[in-house]
């Protein structure tokens, strides 16, 4: 009997996802130019994070027609976001059949408490960390997928760095454990002991890890996977720059070729003006996209 | 040495994999890497990236060069790569299997699955889980293709001599078989020159 929806399977997409780039799209004709441009899935969203920065109000999940359309138009996985506890409006992107779903802070939160039990779900989940402990939380709901939040809609790198290097260094600390430290680590960082077990054997998380929040450059992504990270998510890098379909190409030649300063030299020449991003620090706290969620 | 294709995908799955059965192997993503191995695994991933890359990155004729004298291990996205006609402009065929396949054939990630498979692999015949993720269909089987394995009466595991191709990801389950071979073949043809 062959079996459908297994927590293997989830992860399994998310394997073959590796060494590419995820791009944020907002409707069929930058979903088309994200797939020519060697996009390994797309992002389905009504607004990127810096016009959600932007225009403000409530963000939610996107309109399934827009969705829907861009299915039609792609070979590539099509995820798409929905809110932090927002179990309905993943179920209906479950009906939907989308390829993955983001459980993201960049939409407006709906619940402040608890995030969604993903475990339910057939469809894989991925959702975003600022640390070891807000990670393994994520993966004990059934998250099959990890990303650094870094600050969406910034064009700042800054934040993912810190985020992903948080979690190595976190992941690093629990692998000099003894059993009795690591139910101690368990407890301080919120996580649960057999997931803490298991990353202090196996040295990484159990689920891919990739990057997101503030990538708008080749050397950006270079710079996340010589950190470790897996693959890359553009969000507003692309579409906020002066050259949407050359820039998306160049990054996904970075991420197949990060090790190689040379070859960088040429995917970095002859762009055009990259976004012009935000300091973290003119951002108030409180409209800090990495602060929603647990 | 085995080479592992590493544009895009889960190549480093294949390469624990070969690590573990004491198999060296590196990451191929350069021309002039095709002189120093001796088998190639084209792993899954997404097969029109990958096709792009192949193609931007000048590794079409080096691939098909390498094809006509060595072994090829192909799973899901990379059997994609080989076939004669992918049904798809998106991806460029490498015409190494007289195949003809259709991408993501069994729909959305939602309806991916596992399963137990028979495979007959030289005279022995070994039950293995595969793993299907938006995995393609082959459609038509040409010239000198002898059938491994099938589910539910399609071509799931395929070999033209030297080559393997399956539509599934033996690395996903640990499922070893088909890695083995390769490198039994790279022993056959390294003897052959040696001759």
């Amino acid at each position: 009997m062959s079996k459908k929806g297994s927590f293997d399977l989830k992860v399994g997409l998310a394997e073959m996802l590796k060494g590419g780039v995820i791009m944020d799209v907002m409707n069929v004709d930058q979903a088309k130019i994200a797939e020519d441009a060697g996009a390994v899935a797309v992002m389905a969203l009504e607004r990127i994070p810096a016009l959600i920065r932007e225009e403000g109000g409530i963000a939610r999940a996107s309109d399934p027609q827009m969705i829907r359309e861009i299915q039609d138009s792609v070979s590539i996985p099509v995820m798409a976001k929905v809110r932090i506890g927002h179990f309905a409006e993943a179920q209906i992107l479950e009906a939907m059949e989308v390829d993955f779903i983001d459980e993201s802070e960049v939409l407006t939160p709906a619940d402040e408490h608890n995030h969604i039990w993903k475990h339910d779900f057939k469809v894989p989940f991925v959702c975003g960390c600022r640390n070891l402990g807000e990670a393994l939380r994520r993966i004990g709901e059934g998250a099959a997928m990890i990303r650094t939040k870094g600050e969406a809609g910034s064009g700042n790198i800054v934040e993912a760095v810190r985020h992903m290097r948080q979690v190595k260094s976190d992941i690093k600390k629990l692998t000099t454990m003894d059993r009795e430290e690591m139910m101690a680590a368990a407890k301080d960082m919120g996580a649960p002991f057999s997931l803490v077990e298991q990353v202090a054997k196996i040295g990484k998380l159990p689920v891919p890890n990739f990057a997101a929040g503030g990538v708008a450059t080749p050397a950006d992504a270079s710079l996340m996977m010589q950190l470790g990270s897996e693959t890359v998510f553009v969000g507003s890098g692309i579409f906020m720059s002066d050259d949407p379909g050359p820039r998306a190409k160049a990054i996904v030649d970075a991420v197949t070729y990060y090790k190689d300063p040379k070859k960088m030299v040429e995917i970095s020449t002859d762009l055009q003006t990259a976004m012009k991003g935000i300091e973290i620090s003119e951002i108030p706290e409180n409209e800090r996209l990495q602060e929603r969620g647990w | 040495m085995i080479g592992v294709l590493a544009l895009q995908g889960n190549f480093t799955k294949h390469i624990e994999l070969l690590k573990r059965l004491g198999i060296s192997s590196t990451e191929v993503r350069y021309p002039d890497q095709f002189n120093d191995i001796d088998g190639l695994v084209l792993p899954g991933g997404e097969s029109s990236v990958i096709s792009d890359l192949i193609v931007r990155n000048d590794l079409l004729e080096p691939i098909v060069e390498f094809s006509r004298v060595k072994p090829i291990l192909a799973t899901c996205a990379g059997i994609i790569l080989m076939s004669k006609k992918t049904n798809d402009p998106r991806v460029i065929p490498l015409n190494i299997f007289d195949i003809e396949i259709n991408r993501n054939a069994y729909g959305r990630q939602i309806h991916s699955f596992f399963d137990t498979i028979q495979v007959d692999l030289n005279g022995t015949t070994s039950s293995i889980v595969a793993s299907f993720i938006r995995a393609p269909k082959i459609a038509k089987l040409g010239n000198d293709i002898e059938v491994l394995a099938t589910h539910n009466g399609t071509p799931v595991a395929i070999r033209n001599d030297r080559h393997i191709g399956l539509t599934f990801h033996p690395e996903l389950n640990n499922e070893t078989i088909f890695h083995s071979f390769l490198f039994q073949m790279k022993k056959k043809v390294d003897t052959l020159s040696a001759n």
